[in-house]
């Protein structure tokens, strides 16, 4: 009873909370300044047609390198708390998958795998980039363990990819330093034709890794959790 | 103006299948409804101008999270059993 | 009717989300329901987060013949929030694994997902 008022009181405190926060907001009719400046110089100073990308990559370089980071410090430890347990094995009949999904994943992996190279590529032209081109190629993996669920996804190929483009990321980010303004600049190359797929200096380069280490890092998540992977 | 419409519709349903989520007794009933909630989001960003994000939300959260909660509750059924 | 505008029911959904996700964390008895109630969470601040960066009558801040460069700054909305978001959503699927990574090892110890049986540190 007294865990129930309790639960009731934080909420209503919650709500009165929001409701002081954004009682006086009525919606934005133009940028704040930060914004506007992106918005004004961002093609000339980083030369990315997706604005967003420019922010992720270039402006807030930094906090994607740390964000990429959780990501591998939380792919580390669920790998690490689920390896030690005995691996079980019973040989439970699986039903067999049916012809349908077996054929069907034969055809669309390969799709599925260069449509999330496309979009990690054209990251700085269109919507996407290199969070979601790995979210896309981790995906097909699924649909591998859908058809086939006691397949073995090497797990050695999953951290060589990971940790090569973790470096080139790191590394790239240090030749910023030597040969451009600053941690993560992407003018080492020149900007090129604004709109074009050669263009915005090195955001496609980065993108790319940064694609491929999600793409490792949410893989190696869903093959620790699946039950069939060999955990010892 | 459909936009709106759109919202206040895409609103409520994501209010109700977020109480559907939380009030279900059976897990994989609130899993699907989770995922659902995530669904209808991407379609609030899209209206919002925000197709990155739309993307994002679309892939990994009514794809991959619904996936890591099946596996885990077959992880779990599979030791009780 | 008049001052309700696209954001502010965006606004509304999302922190109504937000706030059913902390009753379901708060009030749920089971591990996993617990999660999908951090998982609800995580969507409505995510939610309130874009709204807060939407300007009326803008399209997405992406350049091309729609959006020509000089004239970016009356035609696009805020960059900054979708890009906050975007990496927000990627950590929120590791941190959902990394928990429900908890619920099994805990699982393993007492073969329940009752939060009321994990009582080791109550006297």
């Amino acid at each position: 009873m007294v865990k129930n008022t309790f639960i009731f009181v934080l909420l209503v405190g919650f709500v009165f909370l929001f409701f002081n926060l954004f009682a006086d907001f009525t919606g934005n009719t133009e940028l704040n300044k930060l914004a506007g400046h992106y918005a004004e110089s961002g093609h000339e100073e980083v030369g990315a047609a997706n604005l967003v990308t420019a922010v992720v990559v270039t402006y807030r370089g930094l906090d994607t390198l740390g964000e990429v980071t959780i990501l591998f410090l939380s792919a580390a430890i669920v790998s690490f708390l689920l390896k030690i347990e005995t691996s079980s094995t019973d040989d439970r009949k699986l039903r067999t998958t049916s012809e349908i999904l077996d054929t069907a994943s034969k055809i669309l992996v390969p799709v599925i795998f260069i449509f999330g190279i496309y979009v990690f590529i054209n990251g700085h032209l269109t919507p996407g980039g290199g969070f979601q081109g790995g979210a896309i190629i981790a995906s097909g993996l699924v649909l591998i363990l859908l058809a086939k669920p006691l397949r073995q996804i090497s797990q050695k190929l999953i951290s060589i990819v990971e940790s090569i483009s973790g470096l080139s990321f790191v590394l790239l980010g240090v030749a910023g330093i030597l040969f451009a303004a600053g941690f993560l600049d992407n003018k080492i190359l020149s900007l090129g034709e604004f709109g074009t797929i050669f263009s915005a200096g090195l955001i496609p380069i980065i993108y790319i890794f940064v694609g491929l280490k999600v793409g490792a890092e949410l893989s190696s998540i869903i093959t620790n959790l699946q039950e069939n992977q060999n955990e010892a | 103006m459909i936009n709106l419409l759109i919202a206040i519709v895409i609103g409520i349903l994501i209010l109700i299948m977020a109480i559907v989520a939380i009030h279900n007794k059976n897990l994989v009933v609130g899993i699907i409804a989770a995922g659902a909630v995530s669904l209808f989001a991407s379609i609030l960003y899209l209206l919002l101008a925000a197709p990155d994000v739309a993307m994002t939300e679309a892939a990994i959260g009514s794809g991959l999270s619904t996936i890591i909660f099946f596996y885990v509750l077959n992880k779990i059924k599979k030791q009780n059993g | 009717m008049e001052n309700l505008s696209l954001e502010i029911v965006t606004l509304i959904t999302g922190i109504a989300l937000l706030l059913i996700g902390i009753w379901g964390l708060l009030t749920q008895k089971n591990l996993i329901k617990m999660v999908i109630g951090f998982a609800l969470f995580d969507t409505g601040i995510h939610i309130i987060m874009v709204s807060i960066g939407y300007v009326k009558n803008r399209t997405a801040p992406i350049l091309d013949q729609a959006v020509k460069t000089n004239q970016a700054a009356e035609k696009i909305v805020d960059p900054v929030p979708q890009a906050l978001v975007l990496t927000a959503i990627v950590i929120g699927l590791g941190i959902t694994a990394l928990m429900l990574a908890f619920v099994l090892k805990m699982y393993q110890k007492k073969k329940s997902l009752e939060i009321n049986n994990f009582n080791d540190l109550k006297w």
